[in-house]
């Protein structure tokens, strides 16, 4: 099955690229980029006026299947990944079960296969059940397709235990993903630790709890030689000793959500409780300085940490409800803010959906070059449209930024050759 | 926003307008010269308790029935609130119940928040985690105006664990824009430098003698000891010898300055018995005026036509 499309303009960071011109897909292949290349019929895909990217790719995606399918499913959660772009996501293994075994990793590459609108990558618990005593079954889980290990939600807080995982998962040629939080600095927070918490008399989580986590983590990387990744960066400090450590030549990537770059605690609604996350929004001087982080790539990707919580879950005092927010769908048009700011050029906001993540966890695609994967996003960055996550593909709503008018949004998701998003139906 | 005004809840000092605050101070006053007439007969107030407190429960309960409204207690020994129920499952659940009004105590902050978003019935903060007691920094303004006639120019000193306490904020709040001078004194630990942009004129201290220098009024905190155990400060012997409000650390303060106490009092610890029970305490007198406040609120409150 050929498809083609016509008349957009061509935008690979991966190469260089931008400029107008169609692409031609062959099977699951990209065949060959060109212009005027003279084709009609249901194959082809009219991109006048959009641009046409490497497929987007989500490092850190909380999918909730098994255990918790109210909250969402692979199903649900891939359908709004493709509607946001997204080609690809990884899968935390946060899940009920824990991913923290082949079977776990297996069933849900199965379940993917059977119902996903996206690619999945699973990620693997480092310790079994995610508790950070013993490692889980890494070798088995990387056999079975996990590309990375994490127990997300929570950090490794043994740093013996984070060491050895290191060294076995290098062992792998994959990354530790940690989720940097000092579990006694940041007990019973809800909030960043600031002048708006206090006020608000609710619990802080300061800034240190993080970082202090991530200098730990990067020593260690240091001293293993091993690959270690820092989610959801979300302070100055952070972005710091990150910079500093990539200098010194240290193995480490990192990744920063789209809620850290545009938001800080000033801006959320008191008590409202889709603006509670962990990491939690921090002061507008951390905002500018992740923001700054991913525009010079100390932080290399751009991953949303879609959390997605029932409704009722969230209705609740703001000490008792979960951390977490959803934000597939979103993503693209809050890193085009950032771009309409002058913050960010565009070729690294689209280099940090594509290119950059894939080359974190070595997975394919994030290139348009002919040959590669036929994984493809083409959205129009003009479109302007109201936000309501009602409307949305995934089952939970739990969003701060509902009712915001958002400029840019995915016409098409393509995933592997084949259109499995589409913005204008009757072409689908 | 303005089609369906929202019932006047009173959540905290912040928020609440000038005026308001006013009215309640001065209805206060006049309740205390000519008992009110039973303005509040038929109407039926929800005392929703999540944390235990005698002391503030029975201030609301008898100001209600002084004002001739009918109460119903809900604390959290109730089955509803037990069985794990939401709080607004358990709202919803009350609310059938025909209410006119909420008096909620939580201990998360923002609670009453939350249920005021979701009642179409004033709600009255009675306290809520470590975020704000409205009617305690009322009754407090109300005793210091008893004493001085006027609250600009005062300097009060807050002493102890501000950090964890909702008195120290809803008080902060009100005498600051009332004009006050706020010396907040305490650990560092329970200080955090944050407080010193809380309101207008809030100055920090971490030592007792310097903050009660000249002080008008000495507003001593309760120190509650598992704040010591979380390592907040290392002992109380070592709370004691630094920050307990004694007979001699008092005479810093001016020879009339009020001695105030949210309570319940451990003396010994915060306060010394002699401070505490000295002809310039007004500890006793605060629990009176609180009934009045609460009297002024309710009417205020409830008795406005909807
Ligand atoms: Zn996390
Ligand atoms: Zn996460």
């Amino acid at each position: 099955m050929n498809l083609i499309l016509k008349n957009g303009r061509l935008f690979d960071p991966a190469q260089g690229l931008d400029q107008t011109g169609d692409v031609v897909v062959q099977g699951d292949r990209v065949r060959d980029l060109g212009t005027d290349i003279a084709a009609a019929g249901p194959g082809v895909l009219d991109c006048t006026g959009l641009i046409i990217a490497p497929g987007f790719i989500d490092l850190h995606v909380h999918l909730r299947e098994p255990g918790f399918a109210y909250k969402e499913t692979i199903a649900s959660g891939t359908r709004a990944a493709a509607a946001g772009g997204f080609t690809a996501v990884c899968a935390m293994p946060n899940t009920n079960p824990v991913n923290d075994d082949a079977g776990g990793t297996a069933y849900l590459l199965q379940r993917a296969r059977e119902s996903g609108h996206a690619r999945v990558y699973p990620i693997g618990a480092v310790t079994a059940g995610s508790e950070g005593e013993h490692l889980a079954g890494l070798g088995a889980m990387r056999e079975a397709g996990a590309v990375a290990f994490s127990d997300d939600g929570r950090p490794v807080m043994n740093a013996q235990i984070l060491r050895r995982a290191l060294e076995y998962a290098s062992m792998l040629g994959v990354p530790v993903i940690e989720h940097a939080e000092d579990l006694h600095l940041s007990a019973g927070g809800s909030m960043h630790a600031g002048a708006v918490a206090l006020r608000l008399g609710l619990r802080g989580i300061s800034s240190a709890s993080e970082a202090t986590m991530v200098a730990r983590d990067l020593l260690l990387a240091e001293e293993t030689g091993a690959h270690i990744h820092i989610a959801h960066v979300s302070t100055a400090a952070s972005v710091r000793l990150l910079r500093e450590a990539k200098t010194r030549g240290v193995r480490v990537t990192a990744e920063v959500t789209p809620h850290h770059c545009i938001l800080c605690d000033e801006d959320a609604t008191p008590y409202d409780t889709n603006f509670k996350m962990n990491p939690p929004l921090r002061t507008a001087a951390d905002r500018a300085a992740v923001v700054a982080g991913l525009a010079d790539g100390t932080l290399d990707a751009f991953a949303t940490d879609h959390a997605p919580h029932a409704a009722h879950e969230k209705l609740q005092e703001f000490d008792r409800a979960p951390f977490g927010i959803i934000g597939l769908e979103t993503a693209l048009p809050l890193g085009l803010r950032l771009v309409e700011t002058g913050q960010l050029s565009l070729a690294r906001l689209v280099a940090s959906l594509t290119s950059a993540p894939a080359r974190a966890f070595g997975l394919p695609g994030g290139t348009l070059a002919s040959g590669s994967l036929a994984d493809l996003t083409v959205f129009d960055p003009a479109a302007a449209w109201t936000y309501d996550p009602a409307q949305g593909a995934s089952l939970s709503r739990n969003s701060p930024f509902a009712g915001w008018k958002l400029r840019g949004k995915a016409i098409y998701t393509i995933v592997g050759g084949r259109v499995v998003y589409s913005a204008r139906t009757p072409e689908l | 926003m303005n089609a369906h005004p929202e019932p006047a809840h009173v959540l905290g000092i912040e928020g609440l307008p000038l005026a308001r605050i006013e009215q309640f101070l001065s209805l206060a006053a006049a309740f205390q010269k000519t008992p009110p007439p039973r303005m509040l007969t038929g109407k039926r107030l929800l005392l929703l308790f999540y944390e235990a407190s005698t002391r503030t429960r029975t201030s609301f309960e008898v100001a209600a029935r002084r004002l001739g409204a009918e109460t119903v207690s809900v604390s959290a020994q109730a089955s509803s609130i037990e069985k794990g129920e939401s709080l607004l499952d358990t709202v919803y659940t009350l609310r059938a119940m025909a209410i006119d009004g909420i008096v909620m105590r939580h201990a998360s902050s923002g609670a009453p928040r939350l249920v005021a978003d979701h009642a179409d019935v004033p709600v009255i903060n009675a306290g809520d985690g470590m975020h704000e007691h409205p009617t305690q920094a009322l009754l407090d303004g109300f005793t210091i105006l008893r004493h001085r006639g006027s609250i600009a120019g005062l300097k009060v000193a807050i002493i102890g664990d501000i950090l964890h306490s909702r008195v120290a904020r809803s008080n902060i709040l009100l005498l600051s824009r009332l004009g006050a001078e706020l010396r907040l004194c305490g650990p560092r630990t329970l200080l955090p430098p944050e407080f010193a942009a809380y309101g207008k004129n809030v100055r920090l201290y971490g030592e007792l003698e310097p903050a009660l220098d000249g002080a008008d009024v000495v507003m001593v905190l309760r120190i509650q000891m598992e704040r010591m155990h979380e390592s907040f400060f290392p002992s109380e012997a070592e709370y004691v010898s630094r920050f307990s409000v004694t007979a001699e650390r008092l005479r810093a303060a001016r020879p009339d300055a009020l001695v105030m106490h949210p309570g319940p009092v451990i003396r010994g610890v915060e306060i010394s018995a002699e401070v505490a029970d000295s002809p310039q305490s007004v500890i006793r007198e605060q629990v009176e005026n609180g009934v009045l406040i609460r009297m002024a609120v309710l009417h205020t409150v409830l008795g406005a036509k909807r």
